[in-house]
């Protein structure tokens, strides 16, 4: 009991702490959430994050909530709600006041400055995600061919990525991995 | 109700606080593999809550801001039509069924995700994820040497420490966020 409130602290300090750094989207704060829940907490092995990750990005709604399936497997339902409201609710509120700051001064040179400085930062951590994701998703050729067939259909074609996604788990499913 | 009509041919209309969480969970559950096409065609094309302007520019603040983007942008703007119980309503609607829906498949997941059909089935997934992560960072990363090289070296900086080195998160911001802003200050 006491370990489990133990947990659910961790899990409400460290999601609250990871919401101030994911700037650019929840997505850009996928490697240290990976980082933390395998090597420092040992919550989970790389294969499962990556799998959590996938189930996340396969399902409708944003993309924030691979933090409710990390917080599922630590601590069940309490750890899935923790984990979503830290993710969401104290960075949201510091954004709401900035919103109302930031209305006078969006044009000023401040503003502009900070918008384009962070842009290339978090192009940075996206493609940080898709390595660390493509890293412990490939396990031979054929995860590897799914992977450059999905980026090639969602990249250069207007075909929905979903249709990746099912092709990708049927042949998974059906045993050729 | 009474609908004003702006100087340009689309009609604005404000919507109830009803509204906005039926209109925020349409988003949410239409939005398969991230939310913000979804945002974009439910709001400024069905509902026409908004111009594309209006969105865009929102939606650009909303991105730089701390926190998950579509979130900030459903509190704010539900803040903005219809106070704190339209801010309630948007982000309950964006968020409340999602998260059900995931506490779902995450109890699936324990207890059927280690049988070799679903391990099999899971690798495929997480293979063609990968593929569709890529997808967006390139998509990020391509208008990029346009403003400069400098910018694509800050990508790669951080793109090698927190990806190839898996070094803290927090150290790596603290570092290149001032350095990339005070670049482009200087050049703005």
């Amino acid at each position: 009991m006491k370990d489990g409130t133990g947990t659910l602290l961790t899990l409400a300090l460290q999601f609250s702490l990871l919401s101030f750094l994911a700037i650019g989207g929840a997505i850009t704060a996928l490697p240290e959430m990976h980082r933390q829940a395998v090597d420092v907490y040992h919550w989970m092995t790389s294969t499962q994050f990556t799998q959590l990750v996938a189930i996340a990005q396969a399902a409708p709604g944003p993309n924030v909530l691979i933090v409710t399936l990390i917080g599922q497997q630590v601590a069940g339902i309490p750890g899935a709600l923790v984990a979503t409201v830290c993710m969401c609710g104290p960075a949201c509120a510091v954004a709401f006041q900035t919103v109302r700051a930031f209305h006078h001064f969006k044009e000023s040179r401040w503003a502009v400055a900070i918008r384009a400085g962070l842009i290339p930062v978090s192009v940075g951590l996206v493609g940080a995600t898709a390595l660390i994701v493509a890293r412990s998703a490939d396990q031979g050729w054929g995860a590897l061919l799914i992977t450059a067939a999905t980026f090639a259909i969602t990249h250069w074609t207007r075909i929905s990525p979903l249709w990746a996604l099912g092709a990708g788990s049927l042949i998974g499913l059906v045993g050729l991995l | 109700m009474t609908e004003h009509v702006v100087e340009q041919p689309p009609t604005i209309v404000v919507p109830t606080t009803t509204d906005l969480f039926l209109g925020f969970f349409k988003i949410a559950i239409s939005g398969f593999g991230g939310v913000l096409a979804w945002a974009r065609r439910i709001i400024v094309q069905e509902r026409k809550w908004m111009t594309a302007d209006e969105f865009n520019e929102l939606f650009a603040l909303c991105q730089f801001l701390p926190g998950p983007n579509i979130v900030n942008f459903s509190l704010i703007y539900g803040a903005r039509i219809r106070g704190p119980a339209g801010a309630a309503a948007a982000v309950l609607g964006l968020m409340g069924p999602p998260t059900v829906l995931m506490i779902v498949l995450g109890s699936l997941y324990s207890r059927y995700g280690a049988l070799p059909q679903s391990r099999g089935a899971l690798t495929g997934l997480a293979a063609a994820a990968a593929g569709l992560l890529i997808s967006t960072a390139v998509s990020m990363a391509e208008p990029l040497p346009r403003k400069g090289i400098g910018n694509l070296l800050i990508a790669a900086v951080a793109f090698i420490a927190v990806g190839v080195l898996q070094w803290p998160l927090l150290g790596v911001l603290a570092v290149l966020v001032p350095l990339s802003i005070a670049r482009a200050w200087r050049r703005a």
